[in-house]
């Protein structure tokens, strides 16, 4: 924050990590300088550490079975009340934006509104993924056979890396649409948009530990989480192409499902139903018909 | 009065086994390029019935090769001409069905009921529903304008030969991708005889290319780097090994794996029938069925009666010559499969669980194992958490819904369930919460070319069945 | 084979009789039927391949078993004591083919082939109880039976009011089971569930205990005068039943299935059907029987073509 009045100090905020719906400190109590592009200090960032993913796994787990088992209408309410609480801090995050990116506040004004109409485009989704990947199935006999998408579990998600606020959306919001839990690895450049989102989502009753924040470095944060064994899923979309080979490698002993586009993304593009679908389970029931 | 059955054999004649096979390459058989091969026995004789081209790396190659020469042409095809030929070879299958099922049964070890009236028919079926789809992609709702990938790697299993062809062919071909096919080491007839009913079909060279061999021949398919898309259906432990070395590559993978599927009666359960179903669950095809119904989950307040029950169904069970019609057990695949069968059957007794063998004599060639069940059982032993992938059933209890769900769910797969109870609200809640990417419930080991089929976590992802196993074949 | 101890002392059975409620909260604690399950089995059943020594066994295994039937109103005293002769010496040319179990006929005429049987061990089973709609005061039901077996009927083939059943009003069916037994004095009495009227495999199940329960030495699957009559999978079920009642209370009840059985083929399906759901126990005239006319000469057809090797022809049979 710019600080050019003699006549009071502002009030610098200490950033934290979100982890369980509370904000600690990183367990290593380690932060690092985050600044503009051009060099200038922003504040002081945590910098996580592997027992912070681990941590941040076992949050994710605990609000698991209440996340996913909430009905898809109560999901879509939560969603659409981030997008409001997004859009009640517009001007936090224009800012932010400006500053993180060093654009100006046009093009950060929309980016924030695209974040928020992303929210929306995911909120209305919460109810009708099932009817679109879901199925019954006509099979020769006499069976009822119906296939349902399901959310795989936990999914790690490191974030895109220039699109720190809209990307970042774009990334996580479906991934809790379908009642799946996030350890979200922010961008390292510019992890202030999303501890500040993250401000957001724990005022917007969103259950604790639905989604949880980590800064710092993916080098470092997705080794361990790629070989939780309390992992289902990676979205890879932020790793760099060697740190993604490795992770690959390391999720293969637990054959966790991977999303990894082959090229990059454009976010402020129509998003489509591919990354809701990435994480989810096709169960299929099957059950006689007769008296 | 004792009506004792005589023997019903099938003829053996139905299927004439050349004494030796080459690979099928760009439309021709052909031998491996160091000219190794390998022989196919009987599993319930031992009896050699053919020796095998042992393709090799440059097999491979030459196979990818073909396959990518042809892809051009077989995905520029209009839909509706890749969808005749589809439908052509449904019709051969079902034509030659009784060749396929006798060669099936020699080759596998399974029981001729078994091939006649569920391999074969499933075949023909799965071949018959993907030909429809050829035409039709973009109505699927994967997306307005659906191509195909290229060129598939597909490795498949010893337990099901030509139905796993099936799976991986039919809906790669229909969404207008070519394939190099690698058949199980121990199983590899079918699909030569499958390369015939291309050729029979018009199918132009390379669309369809057939490499025999072992795991190293696997391997080299599945680590290829002239394919797209790498297909494999097998045991947890290869697919982890394939997805280590597709890692950052890029190209597409389905993994169908192991499982440890739970199968939970309740006392409320239609017991005759739960009993068929766990007989359908874990003695089909000799047990060795990544789906089988493994452990048997049973309400404590019904345990002793359906254990009962299911005892004296099992001493009806008939073991033996798998040509003959009436047998229901077969022979064990391999002598290698044996070997681990009765490993893991060893650690139930090392581990204090009471084993109970069903009665009845072992022919004394080929590879055999009772139908077998183990009771007192709890979660931490062995013969609970590891795939047997034989006829051993291991007994456990519960005794409320939500301890049901927590054993189930207590592995690392997720492959499939059962459930029986008569309670319509109970079957529901319950086949929510399981983790498993198919429920059965009051009803078991049932398949359909329009059911999505595969696991959750360690089971392996993607779906093959329906309108979801078109999916992996398609960049969307 | 694994045989629970009884789980229903004769005490118990009381208990489970004494009132309407106690049998209906005993029938209806018995385990559901899934129908898809229940017909998938019978239907895999039906895949067993019988050939060469199996099939001249269950042949004539299948003949012995036969309750060699006419139900007509056109009946008549003559085509009654031809049915007699057939059913004693069904092929004439070959003295090593058995006698049927039983001659099935109405109650007017028991006595006429009570007569035609007499000195052969062929018995005489009469239908009886207003047979077959079983609409009739209990008074008629239990003269008829009453009349039957004193005119020499050694068997009689009763049917349930199933109206009654339908309308819950079970102990009213076991109460009229129960008389008719009675009335049977020495004769054995078959309980016919017609399972086309009960219309669900639970009811079916039911029926077949409380049947049992009140005495009945076999149980029938039907009339032959429905539309659904015998099927493998009804009778699996109650064949099922007898088992399970064997378990429970150490008596042995036979099973008739009838109506529609008119094949070697279809007949030998039912043997297995026994064979691997009851057992060897039931593999007896004295615990399984087939309700049928014409089964018997295809039955002697197709042991013909096992001695000739020839495929034989319906002039090589005697029509009655």
């Amino acid at each position: 924050m710019s600080d050019t009045s003699a006549a009071r100090l502002s009030v610098l905020k200490t950033y934290k990590l979100f982890i369980g719906g509370a904000f600690p400190r990183s367990e290593s109590g380690r932060v690092y300088d985050v600044t503009t592009p051009d060099g200038r200090w922003l504040a002081n960032a945590p910098l996580a550490s592997r027992k912070d993913a681990r941590d941040a796994v076992v949050a994710a787990r605990k609000a698991f079975p209440k996340w996913s088992g909430a009905t898809a209408y109560n999901r879509g309410q939560i969603l659409y009340r981030i997008a409001e609480m997004l859009q009640g801090r517009h001007d936090q995050f224009r800012i932010q934006l400006a500053e993180a990116q060093g654009v100006d506040a046009d093009r950060a004004a929309a980016a924030v509104d695209a974040a928020i109409d992303r929210w929306v485009w995911y909120a209305g989704w919460t109810d009708k993924i099932s009817q679109v990947a879901g199925a019954t199935n006509p099979v020769a006999g006499p069976y009822l056979n119906l296939s349902s998408p399901e959310p795989t579990g936990v999914v790690a998600v490191v974030a895109p890396v220039g699109s720190p606020l809209l990307g970042l959306v774009s990334v996580l919001a479906p991934v809790i649409a379908t009642g799946n839990t996030a350890v979200l690895v922010a961008d390292p450049a510019a992890p202030l948009p999303a501890l500040t989102l993250a401000e957001v989502l724990a005022t917007s009753d969103l259950p604790g530990g639905v989604v949880n924040v980590l800064t710092g470095r993916p080098a470092e944060l997705g080794p361990p989480l790629a070989g939780h064994q309390d992992v289902n899923a990676l979205d890879l979309t932020g790793a760099s192409p060697d740190l993604a080979v490795d992770l690959e490698a390391a999720a293969a002993e637990t054959l966790k499902r991977i999303h990894r586009p082959r090229t990059a993304e454009d976010f402020t593009a129509d998003p489509g139903t591919g990354r809701l679908t990435a994480f989810l389970e096709t169960k299929t029931v099957w059950h006689p018909i007769g008296v | 009065m004792k009506f004792e059955y005589a023997p019903a054999p099938e003829s053996r004649a139905t299927a004439e086994i050349a004494p030796s096979y080459g690979l099928f390459v760009d439309g021709g058989f052909r031998e491996a390029a160091d000219g190794r091969t390998f022989k196919t026995v009987s599993p319930s004789t031992e009896e050699v019935l053919s020796e095998v081209a042992h393709g090799g790396e440059a097999d491979v190659d030459a196979a990818v090769a073909a396959a990518r020469a042809a892809f051009p042409g077989w995905s520029a095809l209009p839909g509706a001409e890749r969808a005749k030929y589809l439908f052509r070879i449904a019709r051969l299958v079902q034509e030659r069905a009784r060749e396929l099922a006798v060669l099936e049964t020699l080759d596998n070890g399974k029981p001729i009921r078994e091939t006649r009236d569920t391999d074969l028919p499933l075949v023909a079926a799965h071949f018959f529903y993907y030909a429809g789809w050829a035409d039709k992609l973009p109505h699927a709702g994967l997306g307005p304008n659906p191509r195909p990938l290229g060129v598939a790697g597909q490795i498949i299993p010893w337990n099901f030969p030509l139905l796993m062809l099936a799976w991986k062919v039919a809906p790669a071909l229909a969404t207008g991708n070519t394939v190099v096919l690698k058949p199980a080491e121990t199983t590899p007839l079918t699909a030569l005889r499958f390369a015939e009913i291309c050729r029979q079909a018009g199918l132009p060279a390379g669309v369809v290319n057939v490499v025999t061999g072992d795991g190293t021949t696997g391997a080299a398919l599945a680590a290829h780097p002239g394919l797209d898309k790498v297909a494999f259906t097998g045991s947890t432990s290869v697919g982890r090994a394939i997805a280590r070395s597709l890692a950052g590559t890029g190209r597409r993978l389905t993994l169908e794996l192991g499982g440890k599927a739970a199968n939970i009666v309740f006392d409320d359960a239609p017991l005759d029938q739960a009993v068929e179903g766990i007989v359908n669950g874990i003695f089909f095809n000799q047990g060795h069925v990544c789906c089988a119904g493994s452990r048997l989950l049973v309400q404590e307040s019904v345990a002793d009666e359906l254990l009962g029950r299911l005892k004296r169904r099992l001493g009806t069970l008939r073991l033996g010559d798998p040509l003959d019609k009436n047998t229901d057990i077969g022979a064990i695949n391999s002598p290698e499969q044996l070997a681990r069968i009765r490993q893991l059957a060893d650690t139930g007794d090392a581990e204090g669980a009471t084993r109970w063998t069903a009665p009845c004599d072992l022919p004394s060639t080929g590879y055999w194992f009772p139908p077998t069940l183990f009771t007192g059982v709890t979660q931490a032993h062995r013969i609970a958490r590891e795939e047997i992938f034989g006829p051993v059933l291991s007994v456990l209890t519960f005794r409320t819904p939500d301890e049901a769900v927590a054993k189930a769910n207590n592995t690392p797969y997720g492959l499939s369930a059962g459930v029986w109870t008569e309670k319509g609200s109970r079957i529901l809640w319950m086949a929510q919460r399981l983790r498993a990417g198919v429920v059965w419930s009051n009803t078991f080991n049932r398949f359909d070319p329009t059911s999505p089929f595969g696991g959750y976590q360690e089971s392996g992802y993607g779906r093959e069945g329906g309108r979801h196993g078109l999916e992996p074949y398609l960049d969307v | 084979m694994p045989s629970p101890a009884p789980a229903l002392a004769p005490a118990d059975v009381a208990d489970v009789t004494a009132t309407d409620s106690a049998l209906r909260r005993f029938l209806h604690g018995l385990p559901g039927v899934d129908a898809v399950g229940l017909e998938g089995r019978a239907a895999t059943l039906a895949t067993r391949s019988i050939k060469t020594t199996a099939k001249a066994f269950a042949i004539d295994l299948a003949i012995s078993m036969i309750d060699l039937t006419t139900l007509e109103g056109a009946d008549t005293p003559g085509k009654v004591r031809s049915l007699c002769a057939k059913g004693v010496s069904p092929d004439p040319t070959d003295r090593t083919v058995p006698s049927v179990a039983a001659i099935c006929v109405y109650s007017d005429l028991a006595g006429v082939a009570a007569e035609a049987v007499r000195g052969t061990g062929v018995q005489v089973a009469s239908v009886a109880t207003a047979f077959p709609a079983g609409r009739a005061a209990r008074s008629v039901k239990l003269a008829d039976t009453a009349e039957a077996v004193a005119a020499g009927a050694t068997e009689i083939d009763m049917v349930i009011d199933r109206g009654a059943f339908l309308a819950g009003r079970y102990l009213e069916v076991f109460d009229e089971i129960r008389a008719v037994r009675e009335a049977c004095g020495d004769a054995h009495l078959k309980v016919i569930l017609e399972n086309g009227e009960l219309a669900t495999y639970d009811n079916i199940r039911r029926a077949s205990w409380l049947a049992m329960l009140a005495g009945a030495h076999f149980i029938k699957t039907s009339t032959g005068k429905v539309a659904v009559n015998a099927t493998p999978a009804n009778t699996l079920l109650m064949l099922e039943a007898v088992r399970d009642f064997r378990d429970a209370t150490g008596r042995q009840v036979g099973v008739k299935p009838a109506g529609g059985i008119r094949t070697a083929k279809d007949a030998l399906r039912y043997l297995v059907l026994v064979n691997e759901t009851a057992g060897d126990d039931w593999l007896a005239p004295a615990w399984f029987r087939f309700g049928a006319s014409s089964l018997l000469n295809d039955l002697l057809m197709q042991r013909q073509k096992l001695t000739t090797g020839v495929y034989s022809g319906p002039d090589y049979v005697t029509v009655d």
